[in-house]
């Protein structure tokens, strides 16, 4: 049995995904800028699929730039808004507890000269909107939250955040790192007030190397790439069309699915969650309660047993979780966020993050829990070190 | 006029009787090299070894470089005992020459520096007396004829830029070139050895240097799941392929080593235990050595680097090994080392972050001093034999070859 619970690092893509992307690359696979037949038809596709995330996210087709990925959309949001308005302030606000693609944006921006603020979140991950407010200046340009965190699923208080920023002419943006929250809770750009929002197709059932920016009408930003008229002229080269149409069609199925399957991946994490804390004794939850927090995340720390050490007893096992975001996790063996969130050190290095998706089974977390609970009894003999 | 390599090889010279085993030896280990090019010959000819027949010259002179034995490869031309011939061929490689350094020196120089003559010299060699002129003659009769048909050639027979070398024997062959080999001796010359790699620095640097003093080496590898985890047994991997780069081919050994280690903790106290693992791998390692036909083992320990390669600590470990244990590396400075694995091309992959065995059960404070007394007390609670036999039952051997873009 294969037990695939690192959804929040990647999952797999659907078939029916895999075959429509098939198409575009053996039968449609013209480029869009091209005059002909051809061209015109991978340009029906990726109109198609634009308009299908424009229908997830409640906005209009043009309010849509494909990027390759979560990644480069928010390194577009960040810095395309911050060299935008840099006449109007130099200021950023953020939060400790951001995926590195926007913490390491910032730092880069801050080396330019820009000041970035970066807000504490309380010990389940949360951030309270009143620090924000604290922390706004005059000469804030750009506001940068997470909806979901990446590793322990806390949820941010977002239209909360955007009531702080008012509506001024020259209030700062909202950017919303929405990666983890597409598919699992409602990302209509309208109800979150979000001026820009990311979103990544690897984490629901889409492909690897695609992704989406969400610019409100109106917002100018500045290009990162440059040398095309692509996405609006924001975003040169050519399209990845197989990605984007793999992408439309992911975010399409996984907002069909979203309210059941929100629901029923929320009741096998709550359903882990209690048994964890009382099937392994020393177990804790590190983040939000499991009945509050993102659906699909559940963080735990174990009792003196490495993750790393439990990553590979319960691959051998046919079980794969993870011990931090899989990005940062080879190179800094302690995650920022579990830090952030007051974790000692040898608290964070013994936490797992288990992360499901919609096709996640009962069964599937029945038979993860029986190896955790037989993993814990047996290498809990061997202390770490 | 034909394009060749000649290689070079020191000590194999001095080899007496057994010359024509090491050059054999040498002979074989070129052949390995361009084995990928069914054309490319290695001819032996009066104490000599030629590369014939390689369809790219400068991939074959990289691969070349890397065989053990030999000290330097020069890009050579071949002509027929015949004046003309040989002046013709001596024209040929000193314009190349010429224009190669013409190139480098506007690569990386003031046009100053362009402008300026390039120094040469010819040096001939006669071997075979019967041709005339003697080496003189040649060499002054050369030397004429470049300094008149080259352009911008300067004479300098103290400090020349280039050096034609020119050696009369059956036929004639001429050099501009010479690059360096590993030196050493040839691959299997000395038999065979099994090398304990690690995932760090120092134990592939000791089965390059077993490799280059003519043994061939097969690697063992101890490792811990789920303490270590399938990136660390694809770094060991890598690492063999980076040393299949020298030597062709490598066999690894991947020994399971969680169950003795598991045992060592719950028996041995703290401070001794990474010395019992050691005397445990010592164990395993000398019988698989045994059942592959190596009568030694190389390890990468180098004297005084961590507390267990004290004296003290390494008499204790090889204590408990059946064969004699290698060290090339016993007296290197680290930044030696390290220096080393970054000339053959282990250190970028040996400092991937992926911890071995070893790393994870260091103790607090280790013994630097223990006794072989200490030792056997430690180990008596443990089913010893049992224990390695379980190990060496699961032992799963490959052989890995050199990455693709070498």
């Amino acid at each position: 049995m294969e037990v695939y619970l690192d959804n929040a690092a990647t999952t797999r893509v659907l078939p029916e995904v895999a075959e429509a992307m098939r198409e575009a690359m053996l039968d449609k696979y013209g480029n869009p800028s091209s005059l002909h037949r051809l061209g015109l038809e991978a340009e029906k596709l990726t109109a198609a699929a634009r308009g299908r995330l424009a229908a997830v996210l409640g906005c209009a087709p043009e309010e849509v730039i494909f990027t390759s990925g979560g990644t480069e959309a928010n390194a577009l949001a960040i810095r395309g808004a911050a060299w935008a308005r840099h006449g109007e302030g130099r200021h950023l606000i953020t939060t400790r507890t951001e995926h590195p693609s926007v913490l390491e944006t910032c730092r880069m921006l801050q080396q330019e000269g820009w000041e970035v603020t970066y807000l504490e979140v309380d010990s389940t991950g949360t951030l309270d909107p009143a620090q924000l407010e604290r922390a706004l200046r005059p000469t804030t340009v750009l506001v940068s939250v997470h909806y979901v965190n990446n590793e322990v699923g806390a949820i941010q208080p977002i239209t909360a955040i955007r009531g702080i920023l008012g509506t001024g002419k020259r209030r700062p943006w909202l950017h919303v790192d929405a990666v983890q929250a597409l598919g699992k809770l409602p990302v209509r750009v309208s109800d979150l007030g979000a001026d820009l929002l990311s979103l990544s197709a690897h984490k629901i059932h889409g492909p690897k190397g695609v992704g989406a920016l969400y610019a409100r009408r109106g917002i100018r930003l500045r290009p990162l790439l440059a040398g095309g008229e692509q996405e609006f002229g924001l975003r040169a080269g050519t399209e990845n069309v197989p990605g984007i149409v793999g992408f439309g069609l992911a975010a399409h199925l996984a907002e069909e699915a979203r309210p059941l399957a929100a629901e029923h991946m929320r009741q096998l994490k709550v359903e882990m969650g209690a048994r964890l804390l009382t099937e392994v004794p020393g177990c804790r939850i590190n983040g939000p309660p499991p009945e509050q927090g993102a659906p699909h995340i559940l963080n735990v720390r174990l009792p003196a047993i490495r993750g790393e050490t439990m990553v590979h007893y319960l691959e051998e096992r046919g079980v794969y979780v993870s011990t931090t975001s899989a990005c940062a996790s080879r190179r800094h063996p302690v995650s920022h966020v579990l830090v952030a969130l007051g974790l000692g050190e040898e608290e964070a290095a013994s936490s797992l993050r288990i992360s499901l998706s919609r096709l996640t089974t009962r069964e599937e977390i029945a038979f993860a829990l029986t190896h955790i609970r037989e993993g814990v009894a047996e290498l809990g003999r061997i202390r770490m070190r | 006029m034909d394009r060749l390599f000649l290689i070079h090889y020191g000590e194999i010279g001095l080899k007496g009787e057994n010359r024509e085993f090491f050059e054999r030896k040498l002979q074989a280990g070129l052949q390995r090299a361009l084995a990928s090019w069914p054309g490319a010959s290695v001819e032996r000819r009066h104490g000599r070894l030629y590369v014939m027949n390689t369809p790219d010259p400068e991939q074959a002179l990289s691969r070349l470089q890397r065989v053990f034995g030999v000290v330097a490869v020069s890009p050579a031309v071949r002509a027929p005992l015949d004046l003309e011939q040989i002046r013709a061929a001596a024209r040929q490689l000193v314009s190349e020459a010429a224009a190669a350094a013409a190139t480098g020196a506007t690569a990386h120089a003031t046009a100053e520096a362009t402008a300026r003559p390039l120094t040469f010299k010819v040096k001939a060699r006669r071997t075979n007396k019967g041709f005339q002129p003697d080496s003189m003659g040649l060499q002054r009769l050369l030397g004429a004829d470049l300094l008149a048909s080259v352009p911008g050639l300067k004479v300098d027979v103290h400090e020349p830029a280039l050096t034609l070398q020119v050696e009369i024997r059956e036929s004639a062959y001429l050099y501009c070139r010479s690059l360096p080999g590993p030196g050493g001796l040839p691959l299997g010359s000395s038999g065979k050895a099994l090398l304990l790699l690690s995932g760090g620095i120092d134990s592939p640097v000791a089965g390059w240097m077993a490799m280059r003093r003519g043994l061939e080496v097969e690697c063992v590898h101890f490792y811990t799941p789920p303490f270590t985890g399938p990136r660390s047994v694809e770094k060991v991997e890598d690492l063999c392929r980076q040393l299949a780069a020298w030597c062709g081919r490598i066999r690894l050994h991947l020994a399971r080593f969680t169950e003795v280690q598991q045992a060592i903790w719950e028996k041995v106290p703290e401070d001794l235990r990474v010395l019992v693992m050691r005397r445990f791998m010592m164990r395993v390692a000398g019988l698989l050595a045994r059942q592959q036909e190596a009568p030694a083992l190389v390890t990468g320990e180098n004297l005084g680097q961590v507390a267990s390669q004290t004296v003290e600590s390494l008499t204790v470990i090889e204590a408990a090994s059946p064969l004699i244990v290698l060290r090339p590396l016993l007296a290197w400075d680290k930044a030696e080392i390290v220096r080393k694995a970054q000339e053959i091309g282990t250190y970028e992959i040996s400092i991937r972050p992926y911890e071995d065995c070893c790393t994870l059960f260091v103790p607090r404070h280790p013994r630097t001093r223990p006794t072989l007394s200490e030792l056997e007390d430690a180990e008596a609670s443990l089913p010893v034999d049992t224990l390695v036999q379980g190990c060496l039952e699961k032992v799963e051997s490959s052989v890995l070859k050199p990455p693709v873009w070498i």
